[in-house]
């Protein structure tokens, strides 16, 4: 009878000790739990690493200054692999176990349309920072979904401007197999009748193709007076070295996936005089001490270096972009998760490294075409162009 | 913005140009037939590398590809070191050697009298190993690697060839009739050939299966490098570039019947001469399935391979 009793009130006293710090109202010192997603390892790394980099980078900062309103950061960062299925499992994980307030990515397109239907369903603020323009739209239907990466919409306007602007009529576009290069040519073929531009040629090629001349060929059997070629990674920088090898002097304009100093490595005498739409990180020494966005990607780049000594890409912006933005809503609205929403809508006039954003009910990118300038490579260097 | 063909200069090849100009519709092929021969060089030189490991053990090495990954990058790394191209192409030749030999020896070997499967997924294994140790050395970025002697194109008629493309044909042209007269001349070279046929028989008159064993091993991965160096300039060398590379070189092999030196070389250049031509005319999408596909095509019709060799 005694040892019961001795017992039940050792089960009562721990059963206290695990429950007493769930109770009462959230302590000064609690943590806000953000949720990350993101392509860390896998084919597009390239876009996964440097943002859960910049998302670290900026919670830490965060936390050294003592937290939002006293509360910590806690980032749960998790890595989808660019595969749909863990993604999904991902933000499952995320929301029931770790309870995230929000989440930040994915970093794909694919990824970011399975994920944001359970965090719509379940009312969690999504910020992905993936590019396709059908993330966050239509409006009526995302209420819980932000992104901060510019619409290849914007990117493919930005070309086709360019183009008409420098008599190119009749283009020839080169596309990665890829959901990026498959969203690509969807706006390019859409949009060039609009512009007046005739596409002669399409053609294909894989992420991790490595000889681009025959689609090259068939293209220099054409009357294309440019190529626009639509991928990211190496094959870009492939794509501009194969047109040298072949001796065609059309001009070449890539898309924004290209605009990172890797494709200037890697394509070497061959990035001369390619052109392509960029977010302003590219130049932003070349802007005005006037535009809202240089100090901005100035800080971006400077820190970025010193804490990752690797050089800042404008992907890992994205999820720079997304956190301070959610900083900014969680500082207003703390822990209520519709109120960290409806923050996150009314953004307005927020200089980012990816453009100067203004959320609205019907846009919850919040970015225009002037998000992307164009840039040309001279000298081995990027140059704001016309 | 200037349009259309720049091709600047006279051509060299009067006789070519004056084939194609009337019939504009053989310029492409042209182009298809010099990328489907360079890239054919490669596959042939990887499909070597799996016909002699075959030959002397009768397994398939799945790391084949992998020796050429650790090719490219280790010139690469020997390359920033110290500029100086021979310097980088006998490094990694060199190093890539010592890791084929060192696999032989401290992966396969003491499995011993296993079974032919144990001893093929244990390569599979390898390669994924070779590609983790890539991925922590170099991690996932792309590097490049300076052409051999320059990037200017030479122009062909209405095609253009790098020099790049020309010593990845002459080259391979060399190490395969180097390793034919390896083969049928030296004493050693008829020793392997000796094993291929009947291992027992061999071991009888003296020769030493398991020094054949190392030599094929360390001669295989020696040719993998190779590939990949002479590649590396046009195609970047990366830490994945081994998987599609010794899948391809492993399908062209079995085209052209492995076990058999001039089948492989067959089969490597058939194999690319198809992949070019099916992207230039058919479509660029299908790429990657071509090889496959005739991989299929010829084990229905024809599972020696073209030129037959052991089964």
């Amino acid at each position: 009878m005694r040892t019961k009793t001795w017992l039940v009130g050792w089960a009562l006293a721990l059963a206290g000790l695990i429950l007493a710090p769930g109770c009462g109202p959230g302590s000064k010192s609690e943590p806000y739990v953000i949720g990350g997603i993101f392509s860390i390892t896998g084919p597009q790394s390239y876009l996964g690493e440097p943002e859960r980099n910049s998302m670290e980078m900026v919670a830490e900062e965060i936390n050294a200054k003592g937290g939002l309103n006293g509360h910590p950061l806690k980032l749960v960062i998790y890595d989808d692999e660019g595969d749909v299925t863990k993604a999904r499992l991902d933000a499952e994980k995320l929301l029931q176990k770790d309870r995230a307030l929000a989440i930040i990515g994915p970093s794909l397109t694919p990824t970011s349309m399975t994920v944001l239907e359970i965090t719509q369903k379940a009312k969690v603020p999504l910020i992905s920072c993936a590019a396709a323009a059908s993330i966050t739209s239509p409006a009526n239907e995302r209420a819980w979904v932000f992104k901060t990466a510019q619409t290849d919409q914007m990117a493919v306007s930005r070309i086709y401007q360019y183009c008409q602007k420098h008599g190119i009529a009749k283009v020839a576009i080169l596309t990665v197999s890829t959901g990026f290069g498959v969203a690509g040519k969807e706006q390019l073929l859409s949009q060039a009748a609009k512009y007046g531009i005739e596409v002669l040629a399409q053609e294909v090629f894989g992420e991790k193709d490595t000889d681009m001349t025959p689609q090259l060929t068939k293209i220099r059997g054409t009357a294309a007076q440019a190529v626009i070629c639509w991928g990211t990674g190496p094959a870009p920088a492939l794509v501009a070295k194969n047109l040298k090898e072949l001796g065609l002097t059309l001009p070449l304009i890539q898309s924004h996936g290209a605009a990172s100093k890797k494709f200037i490595e890697l394509a070497g005498d061959a990035a001369e005089g390619v052109v392509m739409p960029a977010g302003k990180l590219a130049i932003y020494q070349q802007l005005p001490d006037s535009d809202p966005q240089k100090a901005v990607c100035k800080e971006y780049a400077e820190k970025y270096q010193a804490r990752f000594k690797a050089p800042e890409s404008s992907f890992g912006g994205y999820a720079y972009d997304a956190q301070r933005m959610l900083d900014q809503a969680l500082m207003k609205a703390g822990r209520d998760q519709a109120k960290i929403r409806d923050a996150l809508e009314g953004i307005k006039n927020f200089p980012g490294v990816s453009g100067v954003f203004n959320m609205s009910p019907e846009d919850h990118n919040g970015l225009t075409p002037d998000a992307f300038v164009m840039v040309k490579i001279e000298n081995g260097q990027f140059t704001l162009t016309d | 913005m200037v349009s259309g063909q720049g091709r600047k200069g006279s051509s060299p090849w009067p006789l070519v140009t004056s084939l194609t100009t009337p019939l504009p519709i053989l310029a492409p092929l042209l182009q298809y037939f010099i990328s489907g021969l360079t890239n054919g060089a490669i596959y042939a030189l990887i499909a070597l590398g799996f016909g002699i490991i075959f030959n002397t053990t009768t397994i398939i090495n799945f790391a084949q590809g992998e020796f050429v990954m650790l090719g490219a990058l280790c010139a690469i790394s020997i390359y920033h070191l110290t500029p100086s191209l021979p310097l980088a192409f006998l490094g990694g030749v060199i190093i890539v050697s010592l890791v084929g030999l060192a696999f032989e020896r401290l992966a396969l070997r003491p499995v011993g009298e296993a079974s032919p499967l144990t001893l093929i997924i244990i390569t599979v294994g390898a390669g994924v190993f070779f590609k983790g140790v890539a991925m922590l050395l170099w991690g996932k970025e792309s590097y490049t690697l300076p052409p051999f002697s320059g990037e200017a194109p030479l122009h062909l008629g209405p095609a253009t060839i790098l020099p790049q493309n020309l010593w990845i044909l002459g080259l391979t042209l060399v190490l395969v009739l180097a390793l034919e007269a390896f083969f049928r001349l030296t004493l050693r070279g008829k020793a392997m050939r000796a094993c291929a046929y009947n291992p027992r028989a061999a071991r009888l008159v003296g020769i030493a299966a398991s020094r054949m064993v190392q030599f094929s091993f360390a001669l295989s991965a020696l040719l993998g490098a190779g590939a990949g160096i002479l590649i590396a300039p046009l195609t970047l060398g990366v830490y994945d570039m081994g998987t599609i590379l010794g899948l391809k070189g492993f399908a062209a092999a079995i085209i052209g019947g492995l076990g058999s030196l001039l089948g492989g070389v067959l089969g490597g250049l058939l194999l690319g001469l198809a992949e070019s031509f099916t992207c230039g005319l058919i479509s660029s999408g299908y790429r990657d399935a071509v090889a496959f596909l005739l991989l299929l095509v010829v084990l229905f019709l024809r599972p020696r391979g073209l030129l037959g060799g052991r089964q």
